[in-house]
């Protein structure tokens, strides 16, 4: 008899594991080699700030992370599951559960309330309207938009329409909360209130990978990945970690 | 995500562009509409055509002068002089012809007819007292023709009510009245009941004589233009055809049926004749207007390319957040189903109205056929699919990261 065994999750196991990840994108003649051999691992719990200067990769290795695109060579394994050869459909069905998005554009649906927006990715995972509704609600609540929640998203300002997007990053209760350059679009004191989010959230379990340029937003995580020429440069505990205090 | 959500957006995103949505539509509305009207006019007109035929009487068998050429060019039939009065009279009288009941004989031209001031071109019938049974003509005031008129050749008219009305003027009663026609003078003695029709050959618009005022006194001709032949019963319309056939064959003194110098057609052969003539109309102007449909979806296909395109970042958005390509697919085609559909049954309310209008101008019977108006919705429902697969399928391929970085 065949018994099931689920994977244990442990702070060892390794919510994100990259192994020997090369990416080489071909366009006619000429290849450009984004990603060279990189390796690391994300346990469950931890806040990482992938930085580095522009074309160093990090792009590449956001969407790699984010099951946006596959590595040319190399294995992904992301709360026990092999990203690696997966079809487009599958790969969106792990974008679904398991990666909650929050994009430098935001990227909600224009003249579409608060609301509807955090209830997207449920709806996709097949989630009844009634529960997608009362989790909307409760995670725009814990953003402090319970004021805004049927205001469209172009009747926000930019930090409340990111902060709209991290509700809906969080709907699904997915493995990794995936932030690519979260504070680029807005204005600074808005920025320090989106960090102070993603602390407490981090502060409740959830783990949470940033991509950002900026030196001083990097600062607000645990643990710094620096990119550079498409390789790991440097990884290292976070020694400035700034926590918003209120 | 149920239908009833993707319904939901769909329409939402629909009613963001109005104006697009609006012209896209109208494409179909006119094909659709087109479509109806036509088949719907097309029915019309047959059913009037059938109603004119059969008001001429039922189990009526005609002969005409003029070879048999059936498929071939007919021109002949009629304008021959091979028929005569003899021909009708020992057919009436012949015991053999047992399928046969009445028979009529026709002299039939087109002749200027004066009352007083007025006068009007119309067609002018010598006939026989039987004519009234063979054609089921019903008077309204007066009597018909009667045999002693025919035998003592009198000047006597009965006249349709189309022709009542252009030389007295509606509502009056001519019996007792003179008319004109060829300088003879004719006495008015009654007025047939209105058939209803249009035409050439309007029941309506005729004057009947007796058949020998018409042949010796007004046309000076000796043959006669149709022998019309009332058979026992419907069922016996074939055998009345071949015995009439055969009679007249070997009256005229000939062997072959193929050198026939008549020709016998029945109710069922003319009406036959004039729902081809119809039905193959109606056919060619809907497909016609068919084509028109098949533009609208081409129109259709066009916008939803562009609404793809313009929404490139939401599909690449929603590719993101878990959206499988059979969700992007469904939502993609539902609009265009939606457009197409509220098109169809906008077209068929149009195609109705305009059916509608038309037949109360021209005076048709308004004929709405369901099957007409389901098919019009079935194919605007597929149009939608087949027009709108394309588009659907360019939106489901679109990579999440390329679609995200689209500006």
């Amino acid at each position: 008899m065949a018994v099931q065994v689920e994977t244990p999750v442990t702070n060892t196991f390794g919510m994100i594991k990259l192994n020997n990840i090369s990416k080489i994108y071909k366009s006619e003649a000429i290849e450009t080699v984004a990603l060279t051999d990189v390796s690391f691992q994300i346990e469950k719990g931890e806040f990482v700030a992938i930085t580095g200067p522009s074309g160093s990769g990090k792009s590449t290795l956001m969407h790699i992370l984010g099951a946006l695109d596959t590595p040319t060579t190399g294995e992904y394994i992301l709360d026990g599951e092999n990203v690696g050869n997966l079809s487009d459909d599958e790969l969106a069905g792990v974008r679904n559960r398991k990666i909650g998005f929050i994009f430098q554009a935001f990227n909600l649906l224009p003249r579409t309330t608060a609301l509807k927006n955090v209830m997207l990715p449920m709806a996709y995972a097949g989630i009844s309207k009634q529960e997608r509704e009362e989790k909307a609600k409760k995670y725009l609540k814990m953003v402090g938009l319970e004021d805004r929640m049927y205001y469209h998203s172009n009747q926000l300002s930019g930090g409340q329409q990111q902060r709209v997007a991290i509700a809906r990053g969080i709907s699904m209760e997915p493995s990794i909360l995936l932030a690519d350059e979260p504070t680029g679009n807005i204005a600074s004191v808005q920025a320090e209130e989106i960090m102070g989010i993603f602390q407490k959230l981090n502060e409740e379990g959830h783990t949470i990978v940033m991509i950002t340029h900026e030196p001083d937003i990097a600062e607000h995580s645990k643990r710094i990945i620096h990119i550079k020429d498409g390789k790991v440069f440097e990884d290292k505990v976070n020694k400035t970690f700034r926590k918003v205090t209120k | 995500m149920d239908i009833l959500e993707l319904l939901e957006e769909a329409v939402g995103s629909l009613t963001l562009n109005k104006m697009r949505t609006a012209l896209a539509t109208l494409g179909i509305i006119i094909g659709t509409g087109s479509v109806i009207a036509l088949i719907s006019l097309g029915q019309a007109s047959q059913k009037s055509v059938e109603t004119q035929i059969q008001s001429l009487g039922s189990n009526l068998l005609t002969v005409m002068p003029g070879s048999q050429n059936s498929g071939g060019v007919r021109s002949a039939v009629g304008s021959s002089i091979t028929l005569t009065l003899e021909d009708a009279l020992t057919m009436a009288n012949s015991a053999q012809l047992n399928y046969v009941k009445n028979v009529s004989a026709e002299l039939s031209r087109r002749a200027q007819v004066v009352a007083g001031k007025n006068n009007t071109n119309t067609q002018v019938v010598g006939v026989t007292p039987t004519y009234e049974q063979v054609r089921n003509v019903l008077l309204s005031s007066g009597s018909f023709i009667a045999q002693r008129d025919v035998d003592s050749m009198s000047k006597v008219a009965v006249l349709g009510p189309t022709v009542v009305a252009d030389l007295f003027g509606g509502g009056a009663d001519p019996v007792g009245q003179t008319i004109k026609i060829n300088n003879q003078l004719l006495k008015v003695i009654g007025v047939t009941v209105s058939k209803g029709g249009s035409g050439f050959q309007n029941p309506d618009d005729t004057v009947f004589v007796p058949i020998s005022t018409a042949q010796k006194q007004l046309f000076g001709l000796d043959y006669i233009s149709t022998i019309s032949v009332e058979a026992t019963s419907q069922a016996d319309m074939t055998n009345a055809q071949d015995q009439i056939g055969y009679f007249l064959l070997a009256r005229h003194k000939l062997s072959d049926p193929e050198s026939a110098d008549f020709s016998i057609l029945s109710q069922s052969d003319i009406l036959g004749a004039a729902n081809q003539i119809t039905s193959t109309l109606t056919a060619l102007l809907s497909g016609i207007a068919a084509i028109s449909l098949i533009v609208g979806g081409i129109g259709i296909m066009n916008i939803m390319l562009v609404t793809v395109t313009e929404r490139t970042r939401e599909i690449g958005l929603r590719k993101a957040l878990g959206a499988k390509k059979k969700l992007i697919i469904t939502q993609f085609l539902i609009e265009a189903i939606i457009l197409t559909f509220a098109g169809g049954i906008l077209g068929t309310l149009l195609g109705s109205l305009v059916s509608y209008i038309i037949s109360s101008l021209i005076k048709l019977p308004f004929t709405l056929a369901v099957h007409s108006i389901v098919l019009a919705l079935g194919v605007s429902g597929v149009i939608g699919v087949v027009f709108g697969w394309y588009p659907a399928q360019k939106a489901a391929k679109l990579q999440p990261i390329e679609a995200l970085r689209y500006e």
